[in-house]
């Protein structure tokens, strides 16, 4: 394809040159899929829409032309501001809109009916859109579809969700061609497999990716402490970074942490430098000002977390600085990618340490970052909750044929190798609820019609699955407000968990304010402000991170060094305490500390086996340890350990892995486990199964609503093989290992275990006290904690501490 | 299996673990609050299918506490159906596994809101019913005494030195008795919420459920 005249004035009138992947993707323009994948700044975007611009420059035509999705709302505002910009410069007939969860609805309803010819989307709202009855209207003249970002989609069910949905729009137009733009990625030709319709070819341009970035750990006079996210202690280098530099983004692991840094960094900020907050708790209204402010250029740095993660374009960006370890090196590199968007300078980025094992961590993640090693994250196959709701979907749309449906799914790179059973299982699962015991026959949710297509049985039915679209799995927020006669200034939202340990009075943070808790009205959490210097902090999301194993491999050797003189001063210190009070890990056998701390038994257990093996280290070993009567309360597990804590000390780590012990009675343990109800209930609301809560439904009190863990349970129960539950054991293990590498294992290490009672918490151990993550257990010890607390309550309210459990209870049989 | 002896207007009773109560003098068994086919009426009302298995699994452990105690009475304190309809549609197999329960004991069915109507399901059928010096009804009325009640599914969350621990809970105060939901598909309301902590004596204590019922102060909220 040429470049219209008019566009190409448009480059020389910029100055600018076409990128070499730019005329790539215009020559490309009819291939059937294409994968891009370049740099940030280097002209992405517009090389994904430039084969639009230019057809619709040479034919100007009605209705909509070219998709576009990205993960995030933000992103889809962005590009549009991006792309309206050049396309109105260049005096092109396009009408370019955004649709998402924050579209005003009559302009969705504008939308359905007159389809702009660029229509910037999310994968939520698409399958939303693919739901309706006029779909094949909407999309009737469709050409391309744009996946950006799609490295981040890759990852997640947002994919899966996304790929379903345009395996429905490629059913209305076969014609439609599909580009993918990604960050660099360690495996292309898995990216090129998901975003080709299965079994079509998709081609993979490589963009020039730039100069390799600039990239150090921030060494500070003060030293970091043992444990703890905050980075409070790097205050004052950090500003002075901020100082130095034009534009200063600072990401954070997580929103509890940005939102303490924040504080912190106004409290030291004596020059009144312009700094700002962003994360995806904020209010609405408040991240757009943010938004805009960058896009001015009126902010000097922008505290951030994921939520800034992806590729807005934000111009002016000369250094990234990472608080804490960067847990995943490909993130980390993207991140990267977001400092200095010219195309031709190296990024700047820091790494701040917030304790001293994240300086160990930073080091070899300096080093995987040099080595070009980025974290490889094999998906498996597609899941099968997913589909499910697509099966709903799909019905919402109007009557669907199964041979045509399981046709279009088995397009996907992710479900190719789905069988027809599977499917009809997932199908069945939707008609019926697919339970051994038949009992809807009058209650199906869809019915086989006499043509042999499948329909709702009550059309009304839509509207609810309408409502429960999507993958994310949100836990219950309520927004916050300040308090005012008639509904005062929306502040963001925080977890409701959180928000019910809330006393009047009590004060916490929230985008970067102190404020005071007031009380709760129609579940909106009332506040005013407070100009308190020390809040009780705000619990966001426990941010699960993907992590990374090859970090374990490359720390573990610095391990088996005698001294490190690379390392700061204080960090060399630290190690060597660790070996003195205890030892370092080791390769070939496994050190195991026990503790107490904080009133109760700790064990730590240093596999260096990565998250998934150390998660399933952790619900073994907390089955051995109930059956030993040692009574353990939960356990978390990081890329490097797994710690445990309880009620009762261990003294011989030998019986824990009985390798035969371990084996035995596996299943009822892991059925029980609040791992596999977390992920049944993640599963089941994407099903189809529970449907999401509904403010009103919470409004209305919790009474009527019950545990999704008691569904779980009734299936575990009377219908064991059912496929919701094989559902939930496959979602499970994908962040577990097979039970065999744990054998493997415990058999490798066999005696080689190092058992140390230091008597009090290590150096190495402390960093996993702050994990986010923790797995509770429900076993005999919290019958023992019921009944001491009973008792002490009883005491102190004057009452009989001891109440009569006479044998009386056996008098009347 | 354990239980929790109290007093109420002079008539000894027993808090199972179950969330049964007994009342040994009158060889009496209660439970509340069964909503026996619930899974069907939601299948019906909003279209989603839940695991059909909730009636078969309330009537498994009412038969066992049945089977346990040997009770010549056994009251259902309201709410023992989800609807009317729920109760109409029961599987034959469930129908028969009641009259086999019922079969040599005087069975007595409280109205609840949920179900204000006869059933076809034998037994007797009252608003409430009165047993000196105790009376058994559905909803609890402020200012009665010697009340068993249920209706509310009360739960109380106890802050232990490890973690919060939530639990269906008897309340019980001089005047009356709350029961927890016997039903499996059932949730609960904390007795922190006003309505609870209106009707309960400031002495009340909760009785929390499991294996082995710890008594406690009754969590109490702003009214």
């Amino acid at each position: 394809m040429q470049l219209p005249q008019t566009i190409s004035d448009w480059f020389t009138a910029k100055g600018w040159q076409v990128h070499p992947h730019q005329v790539q993707m215009l020559d490309r323009a009819d291939a059937p899929c294409t994968l891009l994948i370049a740099p940030t700044g280097g002209g992405k975007t517009l090389a994904g829409f430039l084969p639009t611009l230019a057809d619709l420059a040479d034919h100007p035509r009605d209705g909509l032309h070219t998709l576009y999705i990205s993960p995030l709302k933000a992103l889809a505002a962005d590009i549009k501001r991006n792309l309206t910009t050049p396309v109105t410069e260049m005096g092109l007939p396009i009408r370019i809109e955004d649709r998402t969860g924050d579209t005003p609805a009559s302009r969705k309803r504008r939308q359905r009916a007159d389809p702009p010819h660029i229509l910037l989307t999310t994968p939520e709202s698409l399958a939303l859109l693919v739901s309706y009855e006029d779909a094949p209207r909407m999309f009737a003249g469709l050409r391309r579809v744009i996946v950006d970002e799609i490295h981040a989609l890759a990852e997640s069910k947002r994919g899966d969700q996304l790929f379903l949905a345009l395996s429905r729009l490629q059913g209305i137009c076969p014609d439609l061609r599909r580009v993918g733009l990604s960050a660099t990625v360690e495996d292309p030709p898995a990216i090129a497999r998901l975003l080709a319709r299965h079994p079509d070819p998709c081609e993979i341009l490589l963009a020039d990716p730039g100069p390799a970035p600039d990239i150090a750990m921030l060494t500070t006079d003060q030293a970091p402490p043992w444990a703890g996210g905050g980075a409070a202690y790097a205050i004052p280098a950090v500003l002075e970074q901020v100082k130095a530099h034009r534009t200063t983004l600072i990401f954070h692991n997580t929103r509890a942490q940005a939102e303490l840094f924040f504080h912190n960094l106004w409290l030291a900020n004596e020059d009144s430098l312009p700094i700002a907050i962003h994360h995806g708790s904020l209010d609405r209204q408040q991240r757009e000002r943010v938004e805009a402010a960058m896009v001015r250029g009126d902010l000097r740095a922008i505290v951030c977390t994921g939520s800034l993660d992806l590729g807005i374009d934000w111009g002016d960006v000369d250094l990234v600085i990472q608080i804490g370890a960067p847990k995943n090196v490909k993130r980390l590199v993207q991140r990267i990618g977001r400092a200095n968007h010219r195309y031709n300078a190296p990024s700047k980025a820091l790494l701040v340490p917030a304790n001293r094992f994240e300086v160990v961590e930073c080091v070899a993640a300096l080093d995987a970052v040099r080595a070009g090693a980025l974290d490889g994250d094999p998906r498996g196959p597609g899941p099968r909750d997913v589909l499910c709701q697509h099966i709903l979907i799909a019905a919402a749309a109007g009557p669907f044929d199964a041979d045509d449906l399981y046709a279009e799914v088995t397009g996907i790179g992710a479900y190719a190798a789905l069988t027809r059973d599977a499917f009809d299982a997932c199908l069945d699962f939707c008609a019926t609820g697919g339970y051994a015991l038949r009992a809807y026959d009058r209650w199906q949710r869809l019915q086989k019609r006499a043509d042999g297509r499948w329909q709702l049985r009550d059309p009304r039915a839509a509207q609810r699955i309408r409502m429960n679209i999507g993958t994310i799995q949100d836990t219950d927020t309520l927004k916050v407000r300040l308090k005012a006669s008639r509904g005062g200034k929306p502040l963001g939202e925080i977890e409701e968990g959180f928000a019910a340990s809330l006393s009047p009075g009590d004060t916490f943070l929230i985008g970067g304010e102190i404020v005071r808790y007031e009380g709760l009205r129609e579940m909106v959490v009332e506040v005013t402000r407070r100009a308190d210097r020390k809040p009780k902090i705000a619990t966001f999301m426990g941010t699960k991170f993907a992590t990374s194993t090859q970090l374990s491999a490359r720390i573990l050797h610095m391990f088996a060094e005698d001294d490190w003189p690379d390392l700061p001063a204080h960090t060399r210190d630290w190690l060597h305490l660790q070996r003195k009070v205890s030892r370092l890990p080791q390769a070939g056998r496994l050190l195991i500390e026990s503790f107490p701390h904080d009133g109760r038994e700790n064990m730590v257990v240093y596999g260096f086996a990565g998250r998934n093996a150390q998660q399933t280290l952790g619900l073994l070993l907390t089955k051995r340890l109930e059956e030993m009567g040692l009574n353990p309360l939960g356990f978390v597990a990081t890329d490097y350990a797994t710690l445990i804590w309880g009620l009762d000390r261990l003294t011989d780590p030998a019986p824990l892995f009985d390798i035969a012990a371990l084996r035995a009675g596996v299943d009822t343990w892991l059925a029980g486990n609040a791992v596999m109800k977390r992920t049944f209930r993640a599963s089941a609301t994407i099903a189809g199964l529970i449907e999401r809560n509904t403010p009103s439904a919470r409004k209305s009190g919790r009474q009527a609503t019950f545990s999704s863990d008691i569904l779980h349970d009734t299936l575990v129960k009377y219908d064991p093989t059912h496929l919701m539950l094989q559902i939930t054991r496959d979602e499970a293990m994908r962040g577990l290992v097979d039970f065999g590498r744990i054998e493997e294992m415990a058999a490798r290490v066999g005696t080689r275990i190092d058992h140390v009672t230091p008597g009090r918490i290590t150096p190495l151990a402390a960093p996993l006290f702050l994990e986010p993550g923790r797995v509770p257990i429900k076993g005999l010890a919290e019958e023992r904690l019921l009944a001491e607390e009973a008792d002490r309550l009883l005491a102190s309210a004057g009452l009989d501490p001891a109440p009569p459990r006479r044998p009386g209870w056996r008098v009347p049989y | 299996m354990n239980g929790h002896m109290f007093t109420l207007a002079g008539a000894e009773l027993i808090a199972m673990g179950t969330g049964a109560l007994w009342w040994p003098e009158r060889s009496l068994l209660c439970v509340s609050d069964l909503h026996l086919g619930k899974s069907e009426r939601v299948a019906r009302r909003q279209g989603t299918i839940l695991p059909p298995y909730d009636t078969r699994d309330t009537m498994t452990r009412l038969a066992a506490d049945v089977a346990r105690s040997q009770a010549r009475v056994v009251v259902c304190l309201g709410d023992s159906f989800d609807d009317l309809g729920a109760a109409g549609s029961l599987p034959e197999e469930e129908r028969l596994w009641i009259a086999r329960l019922q079969a040599g004991r005087r069975w007595v069915w409280i109205e609840g809101n949920h179900d204000p109507g006869p059933v076809d399901l034998g037994g007797t059928h009252l608003a409430e019913l009165p047993l000196a010096p105790l009376t058994f009804r559905h909803v609890a009325r402020a200012g009665a005494s010697g009340e068993i009640s249920g209706h509310y599914h009360p739960k109380a969350d106890i802050l232990t030195r490890a973690r919060l621990i939530s639990r269906p809970a008897f309340l019980a105060d001089s005047d009356r008795v709350i029961l927890p939901a016997y039903g499996s598909y059932t949730g609960g309301l904390r007795s922190t919420a006003p309505e609870l902590s209106r009707l309960m004596r400031s002495e009340a204590i909760a009785i929390l459920t499991g294996p082995q019922p710890h008594a406690v102060p009754m969590p109490r909220g702003a009214i």
